[in-house]
């Protein structure tokens, strides 16, 4: 026998299910009323600093379908680097945003500013990025992963450097498409799958 | 949004034993196979975007948020139908301490197993009187509660005959977006537990023990609501004195 260890074990995920937005983004689910608005309905208030961007984007199971009933979270830095609460943080960057995919085409939409690159413990930077969790019908525990850009230097990103198959980084890049507009489109499966992160 | 956070380096978060939970691939769960990534995730130290995440605030939350009952129809004459249940616990860490001040959010079928939503078609009827979800904010203590009725059992379509055991969806912020989790809670004594698919992507038995809430008769209110415990315990940060960091624990 040994000591007891006195830590706690996590609370096991489940899937969201195909009904994740009555309790998340009810009004998407048809639920107006309940709440004042849905929650995390913009990133970004009038007047953010920086570059406003729309990323455009669908998450493709294996087969190729885009889901039609997936759930995204994502959280980011200020275009100076800075995470909602820090100090100097731009207040116009709530930084966080919930959006679902569209229930006829599955695509999303994410309206941002570009967020700066952002220090590392122990010294360096990480490129611009956009964290994201992704869950839905048939994800049993949210799936991490990251929006870099294309139109940046992601050359000494301490994550993107630790991808053996260097074919795969580009599956965390979000490609340019028109002026502030990105296209970024996230493989559960198969050839392309996304990087998905366990950090 | 957000309250203001204390930039301190909080140490980064104890990586996810993920032994403990659902693998993304599991035959009898049909939806996760095409859902299921297949390549191995890629691990690393946790870093300032996961480790810190929005806040928010008690001001954010309306009084009726957390009554399930009433929150729907805004009109305490115009209860929703159901045995009604307070779900009750507390948000805490894998050290052992009180999550305060973060958001817990659920949704839930009515009492006949139907959900208010566009795509749920079951024959069960909808209740005018339920819209099937509330939020709400941990005390200081990481404490929450919720008033609701009890959720259905329902049917769904996966393999020929199968149904889910009355449950409530739940999904806690933390105060890390790495911390996000979304889970079921389940009532204790309910025999379709052991059938369902989708509790059984657990294979760690002792994991879907926890997802069983307790009665509790300790929070039950006589002549008017059932009690129901359910604790949750979210990733923990690692703190050591051999680690770069700005304060101690
Ligand atoms: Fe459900």
């Amino acid at each position: 026998m040994v000591q007891k260890l006195d830590t706690l074990v996590e609370t096991p995920s489940q899937t969201a299910g195909p009904y994740v937005h009555i309790g998340t983004i009810p009004t998407f689910a048809g639920n107006p009323g309940i709440y004042p608005e849905d929650l995390g309905l913009r990133a970004i208030e009038d007047g953010a600093a920086g570059e406003v961007i729309t990323i455009t984007g669908s998450v493709i199971d294996g087969t190729g379908w885009a889901l039609r009933d997936a759930m995204i979270e994502s959280w980011q830095a200020d275009a100076a680097g800075k995470f909602p609460g820090q100090a100097g943080a731009d207040a116009k960057v709530n930084g966080f945003c919930r959006f679902a995919a569209h229930k006829d085409t599955g695509e999303f939409t994410l309206r941002t500013v570009k967020p700066g690159k952002t220090p590392m413990r122990g010294g360096g930077f990480q490129a611009p990025h956009i964290a994201l969790w992704i869950v839905a019908r048939g994800i049993n525990i949210g799936l991490q992963t990251r929006i870099y850009f294309e139109d940046e230097d992601n050359s000494a990103d301490p994550l993107l450097s630790r991808i053996e198959q260097r074919n795969r980084v580009d599956t965390l890049i979000a490609k340019k498409t028109g002026d502030g507009q990105y296209r970024f489109d996230i493989r559960l499966q198969g050839d392309d799958e996304t990087v998905f992160l366990d950090m | 949004m957000s309250d203001p956070i204390i930039p301190t380096d909080m140490g980064p978060l104890i990586p996810r034993n993920r032994a403990m939970h659902p693998a993304a691939y599991d035959i009898d769960y049909k939806t996760s196979v095409p859902r299921s990534p297949k390549w191995p995730l890629l691990s690393m130290e946790s870093t300032p975007s996961e480790e810190t995440g929005p806040r928010f605030g008690h001001s954010l939350i309306g009084p009726m948020d957390n009554n399930l009952i009433i929150n729907f129809s805004k009109d305490a004459n115009k209860p929703a139908i159901g045995e009604r249940v307070l779900m009750h616990g507390r948000v805490l860490d894998e050290n052992g301490r009180p999550v305060p001040n973060t958001l817990v959010e659920i949704w839930q079928a009515n009492a006949g197993g139907r959900y208010r939503h566009i795509k749920d078609t079951y024959l069960a009827p909808l209740d005018p009187n339920f819209g099937g979800c509330g939020r709400t904010i941990t005390d200081e203590n990481g404490y929450y509660e919720f008033l609701t009725i009890r959720p259905g059992a329902y049917p769904w379509p996966n393999r020929g005959n199968e149904w889910r055991p009355m449950h409530i969806h739940i999904s806690v912020f933390g105060h890390s977006f790495a911390q996000r989790l979304i889970t079921q809670m389940y009532f204790e004594g309910d025999p379709l537990i052991d059938h369902c698919p989708i509790a059984a992507t657990i294979k760690n038995r002792s994991q879907l023990d926890r997802l069983v809430s307790a009665l509790d008769f300790s929070k039950s209110r006589p002549l008017d609501f059932l009690a129901y415990k359910f604790d949750i315990v979210l990733r923990g940060r690692r703190q050591t004195m051999f680690e770069n960091k700005l304060e101690g624990m």
